[in-house]
């Protein structure tokens, strides 16, 4: 079918208010009598609080309040309303701080630099503690406890098992069997947006907080409960967000002590994190540790795979425990391995909490299982292509108890990657130093989790029509710069038939919006997307209603709505102006206005999503083996995220993708001593720039239907995040034959390879000047290879 | 603390305002004159979020001093558009998609400003150099690259 706006490329409906500068985030705001809040913060990973005066600080003229822990409830909160067990952090440490950058206190003065002024006149006396900061080291005897209870022991805060098929049987049965070593590291999502807040209390005690969030309805409800509130008290305005990528999908400190100062002193008070506090203070992606097993047969056929990861937590869960479990699940992705066991195990450190953050697990994941592969690959002397291709899930693939996957495009990415770059002509024929690699991924369209523990929809969204014809779309879900406005304004005019400019939509604020649980796991478009295709097709069925009483047709016809008419299905030449018959129908209701609702929630989807999404990227990098710099030359992606909604924002959100996965890959690194953070700057921390990225990057897009997305659509632009450094990696150890097993992949580490590796020919062959291409052996032999 | 009278054209209008020596010039546009559009998102000169243009030069507004701008002449992104008609910077970038999130785009575009008022025709790779001091966490810079070459295309052609 033709559509009238979706799978073409889209301007964005905010775009106008962001290229002009008059987009509103929440640090461009300001209100009158506003008082300038800021955080104080442990300077020690493991201590305990003996005593905290803030006398000389209340006393500081312009200072308008000084909290600690004794001015809040002392509740534990977090995501996991519905697992208890798993709330582990307050709203500022009551007795303990656990990490460089734990909140003890917050004050409210009449600006920064007396607030600033206040902080250091705040004497805290603290007990310091031993602490520790390698998770396997955590997990020992002896080892210091950060947190204490029924459901933590030695720092082990969560386990996860996965296991399908028999798995020791395959084993058994193998040909081949190999087992490696990985390690992962963390990064940070350094949002050019800090994390802020703006909180107003009225007279009559209700709270308005505007905040840089990806979950405006967490907040809502979460505050609610660290305030001792009802939720609807309480209205969360999420403005324009300058980014997110998991980094601020929980209730955040800067969020609660607004909230709280603004109750104490009865006037505005905003907090605006500095760069510093956004790298050393808050979340991270979790760095892992990965031990893989892999059995398989001479033909390249995979039969059983063993995982185990230990999670450097940090001091908090946060969103850890899904990452937890996550990374076990995308690990097996997107193959079809009928044996699989994983055990992951999440453990307290004393460093900042990691959490959820683009990919949520699967870029570690598939680093360990794209590295691995390539591997398995070369020691059967395979295209490791061809190997990926003879593993392949299909659509239809069900895990018993975990998932059902319908559509899945696996196969067409991989042959359109490879077509597109050569791959069979460049892979092992390219010159020494130029090298070409393959990463594949699937991710989810959204999670079936609800621990957050909501009765509400997954999504919903109402729509008015008003006599004129302008709908005005009001969701929940939170536009923070992925396009989901976008997507959102195109369904519903693509639904009703109506051009783009007659609609607007209105998103991210509690007090008009329907619930939603925003901006996480690539939900909205599949989710959100839903629930506002609902609400149309309800707008729609009443103006049809209307338009047939209108239009005095042969009883046995039907009606439809496209480019703004309302005409007869079978007789597509009789039309009348929709906008009349919205006019006849609010006439017939004695005036009552046009209003459409929608939601979804997935059900009978398994565990974890309603639909996945399926990749194959390709890259080609140069490595200079003086230096030890990768530099990437060609880029090429296939992506099956269903039906297309906006092209320019799936491009747009593969390219951001890949390019956030290179750093992650190749320069960025979250580096701690003894839990500080070293590089909290973008001076020392280094992201992509725009010289750095590949010149040539081609996104192929490969259309499958998902039956349960919106028009057949699901994700785009989270999951492209997994496969970026196995693909790199993969590439480089094309390029000069040395792999490497710790993360990040840099210069360092290629160029010690690169010696160890010539030490070792010098070894077998002395005198003999090492071969310019081969051997092609791992710099690094598997630990056991069976048979 | 003394503070001190500047006089400035800010987007051709003049502006006299008096400053504390230690304001810099993205917390004079910022927070003094509500000019929003400019970003602050390092305050180290590493982000490039801030860019706006002194004396026809672009800088880092975090790392300038608002006295520093006694009697030069400002740009920020404000000033871009001409009444409803927007730059052809900023038409590019929407149907481009060079943006996403927005944080970036205002110090973006007057990188890409100045670029183009210094080489109207770029390559790719002076375009990926001209904006080399702009961070932008969303895009990858691919879509930002073209919508730059796209927007010297057209300025070519009204010439």
């Amino acid at each position: 079918m033709e559509y009238s706006v979706l799978g073409k490329k889209v301007r964005r409906v905010d775009g106008a208010a962001k290229v002009t500068g008059q987009a509103k985030y929440t640090v461009d705001m300001a209100l009158p009598g506003m008082l300038a809040g800021k955080l104080l913060r442990s300077p020690h990973p493991h201590a305990r609080i003996v005593s905290i005066d803030a006398s000389a600080a209340k006393a500081l003229p312009g200072v308008a309040a000084v909290i600690t822990a004794e001015d809040t409830l002392k509740l534990t909160f977090g995501n996991w309303r519905r697992y208890p067990h798993l709330l582990d952090e307050h709203p500022l440490a009551p007795d303990k701080v656990r990490f460089i950058g734990d909140e003890i206190a917050a004050v409210a003065a009449a600006d920064e630099d007396t607030a600033e002024e206040a902080l250091t006149l705040i004497e805290v006396e603290y007990e310091i503690l031993p602490a520790v900061f390698d998770p396997v080291e955590a997990m020992q005897d002896g080892a210091p406890q950060i947190h204490t209870g029924p459901n933590v022991r030695n720092n082990v805060s969560e386990t996860r098992h996965i296991e399908f098929g028999d798995v020791d049987a395959a084993f058994r049965a193998c040909d081949r069997i190999r087992e490696d070593d990985f390690s992962l590291h963390a990064v940070s999502h350094a949002a050019m947006e800090p994390h802020a807040s703006l909180a107003q209390t009225d007279t009559d005690g209700r709270l308005t907080i505007w905040t840089s969030t990806q979950v405006p309805y967490y907040v809502q409800i979460l505050l609610a409960h660290t305030l001792g509130m009802p939720e609807g008290k309480i209205r969360v305005i999420r403005p324009h967000v300058g980014g997110g990528w998991g980094g601020k999908i929980e209730l955040f400190k800067d969020q609660y002590c607004a909230a709280r100062l603004s109750q104490i002193t009865g006037k505005p008070v905003k907090i605006v994190y500095t760069r510093e506090e956004e790298f050393s203070c808050t979340r991270r992606r979790t760095p892992m540790k990965y031990h893989l097993k892999t059995g398989y047969m001479k033909d390249g056929t995979l039969v059983a795979k063993e995982a185990r990861a230990v999670l450097d937590g940090g001091a908090y869960n946060a969103m850890g425990p899904t990452a937890l479990y996550l990374t076990g699940f995308f690990q097996m992705f997107p193959y079809d391995i009928p044996n699989y066991r994983y055990d992951g195990f999440h453990v307290y450190t004393n460093k900042n909490p990691s959490s959820a953050m683009r990919g949520f697990g699967g870029p570690q994941a598939e680093f360990t299982c794209d590295s691995q592969l390539d591997m398995i690959a070369a020691d059967l002397g395979m295209d490791p292509a061809e190997l990926r291709l003879r593993n392949l899930m299909k659509p239809g693939h069900e895990i018993k108890g975990y998932c059902k996957v319908a559509s899945c495009g696996i196969e067409e990415c991989i042959r359109k990657a490879m077509k597109s770059t050569g791959w069979k002509k460049k892979r092992g024929n390219l010159q020494f130093g130029r090298g070409i690699g393959m990463g594949c991924y699937g991710f989810m369209s959204g999670g079936v989790f609800n621990w957050i523990n909501t009765p509400y929809a997954f999504s919903a969204a109402m729509i008015r029509m008003s006599v004129d014809g302008f709908a005005e779309v009001y969701v929940g879900s939170a536009e923070i710069g992925q396009g989901s406005d976008t997507v959102m304004a195109q369904i519903a005019a693509e639904t009703l038939g109506i051009p783009m400019d007659m609609i607007r939509v209105t998103s991210g604020d509690t007090a008009v919006c329907p619930p939603d649980l925003g901006a996480w796991g690539s939900r909205q478009t599949l989710m959100t997307g839903n629930a506002v295709k609902m609400a149309a097709e309800d707008v729609k069925k009443q103006v049809l209603e209307a338009a047939s009483g209108m239009m005095e047709q042969n009883i046995v016809y039907s009606y439809d709505m496209r480019d703004g008419k309302v005409f007869v299905k079978e007789r597509p030449d009789r039309t009348i102006p929709y906008q009349d018959a919205v006019k006849a129908a609010v006439r017939a209701r004695g005036g009552l206005q046009i209003v459409g609702r929608g939601l979804y929630t997935p059900h009978g989807k398994g565990m974890v999503s309603p639909a996945f999404s399926f990749g194959a990227q390709v890259s080609e990098v140069d490595v200079d083996v003086e230096t030890g710099k990768v530099s990437m030359v060609n880029v090429t992606t296939a992506h099956d995220c269903g039906q297309v909604i906006n092209e320019l924002g799936v491009e747009g959100q593969l390219e951001g993708a890949f390019v956030m996965g290179q750093g992650y890959v190749l320069s960025e690194n979250l580096a701690t001593d003894d839990g500080k953070v070293l590089n909290p700057s973008f001076v020392d921390y280094k992201v992509m720039r725009a010289p750095d990225v590949p010149l040539n990057f081609t996104s192929l897009m490969v259309e499958t239907y998902e039956p349960e997305g919106p028009y057949g659509a699901k994700e785009a632009g989270e999951g492209l995040t997994n496969p970026n450094a196995g693909c790199i990696a993969n590439a480089i150890y094309d390029a000069v034959g040395v792999r490497i097993y710790d993360m990040p992949i840099t210069p360092e580490k290629i160029l010690a390879a690169l010696e160890e590796k010539k030490a070792a020919a010098g070894k077998k062959k002395p005198g003999k000047k090492p071969a310019a291409r081969k051997p092609r052996k791992p710099a690094r032999p598997a630990k056991k290879t069976r048979k | 603390m003394n503070r001190m009278m500047i006089s400035f054209m800010l987007n051709g209008r003049r502006i006299e305002t008096s400053v504390a020596p230690k304001t810099t010039l993205v917390e004079l546009l910022r927070e003094h004159l509500g000019m929003t559009g400019t970003k602050h998102a390092c305050d180290s000169g590493a982000c490039g979020s801030c860019t706006v243009s002194v004396g026809g030069r672009t800088v880092n507004s975090c790392s300038v001093l608002a006295v520093q701008i006694d009697g030069m002449e400002v740009g920020t992104v404000e000033g871009l558009a001409e009444g409803p008609d927007l730059h052809p910077l900023q038409e590019a970038f929407l149907d481009h998609g060079g943006l996403q999130c927005g944080f970036c785009t205002p110090g973006m575009l007057m990188s890409a400003r100045d670029l183009l008022r210094r080489n109207p025709s770029p390559s790719a790779q002076e375009a990926r150099e001209a904006i080399a001091g702009n961070i932008c966490r969303c895009t990858g810079y691919v879509k930002i690259v073209e919508s730059i070459l796209a927007a010297a295309g057209k300025m070519r052609e009204k010439k």
